[in-house]
């Protein structure tokens, strides 16, 4: 059996990183990222993952990474395609900003995308991405492509022209599956990105890469986002701490519960 | 009648078929925003055999309550829940609807809103209607910035978290009217059984009390203390990204955007740093005490209550009192 699967990788600021590294501006309703690196989503490294593990598990498998937005940094997909891709596809156009395109406008914009790239089984991606947390774009691209979709899966399978997830539940998982050509949003829990060899990200330079610009596309954004931004403002989320201060850690243990029953908060 | 100023909320129910807290607390929402809007407040019940629990819903303050009652809508699956769902509402262009950020509602929301053609806000933590429009605030960038949105379209369809409203108090019922499910004839999806995990401990959202442990508890040995004291006070225990990731605890006690968003009374943080997409699943927790040997460290600008020093040798003592005062 041959497959292709196309996995989508959003470029997001490192979600790892300190909150000071947001900084919110309420006049520009934008949010200026400082100092911390642009990563691939880390559940679309979870999608691409799962990808890599059906090329181990189901035969022979092609990959192609798509990623569309505005400012994509070339390594950090390099790095992605180095772990196991075959291909990939680069749309960097300022009209694609991210910031600017709510769920509705970016899945359309990923649906010109497939169309050209043509031929797919199964399309990978992340449950959400980590900037935004939504989780809709996966679900949009589906109802545009009129393909079935299965969400936050921990495990997926391919047999018999079908896809089998594992999707997580609060208290477990249950089984589904769907005909291909399907989408499936996937979760942590179906493990991390294999880290890529120095020498398999010098070979992944030599991949097939695809970039494309808005003008290369059958799809026109404007009025497409169905949301606007109202307002914007960092939250006021810090508090005044009371620190304990005591001779050694373990007086400052019991001062800690002494002083949570003064206060009355257990 | 159709209204463009109606709100509807559609229902989850529980396993013993009453609605949920959550539905409840939608409930309270939903009439606030109908009121705001001059419009009325409506029910949608997807399911199977729910003539009591559309009765006990029906207390809850809606106009009226629609019962979409069919055997095949048993059990949630999307193929099935989508179609029924757009046909309802075809027809009816109501101002908003709104669902549970749920298991069920953060797939079935989106998939909705693209088939009605509806502006789309997912995970929001707040609603209202302000110049004659829905108003949804949600928190992007890991929680770094909330945004509040309105969408361009006439109806907006949003999923809402634990907590944004509250339940009404029960009153007189209200009209409940079974409407035909159009059930597809064919469908792609199919489901294939659930497996749940035993849990003796008390479910993350619910708990009172949640003490959480991050990279620094080291291991699985550690968050055995984590659970001693998490016990002392009937509450759980819940964890960062790194332990889940190490497989020191299980990926369902984690904490944080990627996890579960938790806001119980008491939420201690023990060797956790406080990463942003952490701090978005404990922000709203009402006291925050953190033990942190890192003095530098983020946790303690979003805490009440905070100890600089190993947790190793904090924890047993203060275990230790916790003890003694709960026991006097």
């Amino acid at each position: 059996m041959t497959l292709h699967i196309v996995v989508l990788a959003k470029q997001v600021p490192d979600p790892e990183g300190p909150p000071t590294s947001f900084e919110v501006d309420p006049e520009e309703r934008r949010v200026t990222v400082r100092g911390i690196p642009p990563v691939v989503n880390p559940f679309d490294e979870n999608a691409l993952e799962a990808a890599i593990k059906l090329k181990e598990t189901v035969g022979e498998v092609t990959i192609t990474l798509l990623s569309a937005g505005n400012g994509i940094s070339k390594a950090v997909i390099l790095k992605a395609v180095a772990a196991g891709a075959d291909a990939s596809y680069l749309v960097d156009d300022p009209a694609f900003d991210p910031a600017s395109l709510d769920s509705h406008a970016s899945a359309a914009v990923l649906a010109a995308v497939i169309e050209r790239i043509g031929d797919y089984d199964l399309i990978l991606c992340g449950r959400q991405a980590a900037d935004t947390n939504a989780g809709q774009v996966g679900l949009g691209l589906a109802h545009l492509l009129h393909i079935p979709a299965l969400t936050v899966a921990q495990s997926v399978e391919v047999a018999d022209g079908r896809a089998v997830v594992k999707k997580v539940m609060p208290d477990g998982y249950e089984k589904a599956e769907a005909p291909l050509p399907a989408l499936i949003t996937v979760s942590g829990e179906i493990g991390d990105l294999r880290y890529p060899s120095l020498a398999a990200i010098k070979a992944a330079k030599a991949l097939p890469q695809t970039v494309l610009a808005a003008s290369d596309l059958d799809v026109d954004v404007s009025g497409l986002s169905r949301v606007e931004t109202v307002a914007l403002e960092a939250p006021s989320r810090e508090r005044s701490c009371a620190l304990i201060e005591a001779d050694g850690p373990e007086e400052a243990g019991r001062m800690l519960a002494e002083r949570l029953r003064e206060d009355r908060v257990i | 009648m159709p209204d463009q100023n109606d709100i509807y909320i559609i229902a989850e129910l529980s396993e013993e078929k009453h609605p949920t807290p959550l539905t409840l607390e939608l409930m309270g929402l939903g009439k606030e925003l109908a009121a705001g809007m001059g419009g009325d407040l409506h029910a949608v019940m997807p399911g199977e055999g729910m003539e009591a629990a559309a009765v006990e819903l029906s207390r809850y303050g809606a106009s009226g309550i629609f019962v979409l009652d069919h055997p095949a809508l048993c059990d949630y699956n999307p193929d099935i829940y989508l179609p029924v769902l757009e046909g309802f509402f075809t027809d009816r262009s109501p101002r908003a609807i709104i669902i549970s950020h749920t298991s069920i509602g953060a797939d079935l929301g989106p998939r909705l809103a693209f088939a009605l053609g509806a502006g789309l806000v997912t995970d929001c933590v707040g609603a209202r209607a302000e110049a004659g429009e829905i108003r949804l605030v949600r928190p992007v960038y890991g929680g770094n910035a909330l945004a509040t949105l309105r969408a361009t379209t006439d109806t907006v369809l949003a999923t809402l978290r634990a907590r944004v409203g509250s339940a009404p108090s029960p009153s007189g019922e209200s009209e409940v009217t079974l409407v035909e499910a159009a059930v597809p004839a064919e469908i792609r999806i199919g489901l294939r059984g659930r497996e749940r995990a035993v849990s003796a401990e008390c479910p993350l959202e619910e708990a009172a009390v949640v003490v959480t442990g991050g990279r620094g508890i080291g291991g699985a040995d550690g968050f055995e203390q984590l659970r001693e004291l998490a016990r002392l006070f009937g509450g759980a225990v819940g964890a960062s990204r790194p332990p889940v990731d190490s497989g020191w605890a299980p990926t369902t006690c984690q904490v944080g955007i990627t996890g579960k968003v938790v806001a119980p009374d008491i939420y201690i943080a023990v060797a956790i740093s406080g990463s942003s997409q952490h701090l978005s699943g404990m922000s709203d927790s009402g006291k925050v005490v953190a033990i942190n040997k890192d003095p530098e460290a983020y946790i303690f600008s979003v805490s009440d209550y905070g100890v600089v020093g190993d947790w190793r040798q904090v924890l047993p003592s203060f275990t230790a009192r916790c003890r003694d005062i709960l026991n006097e």
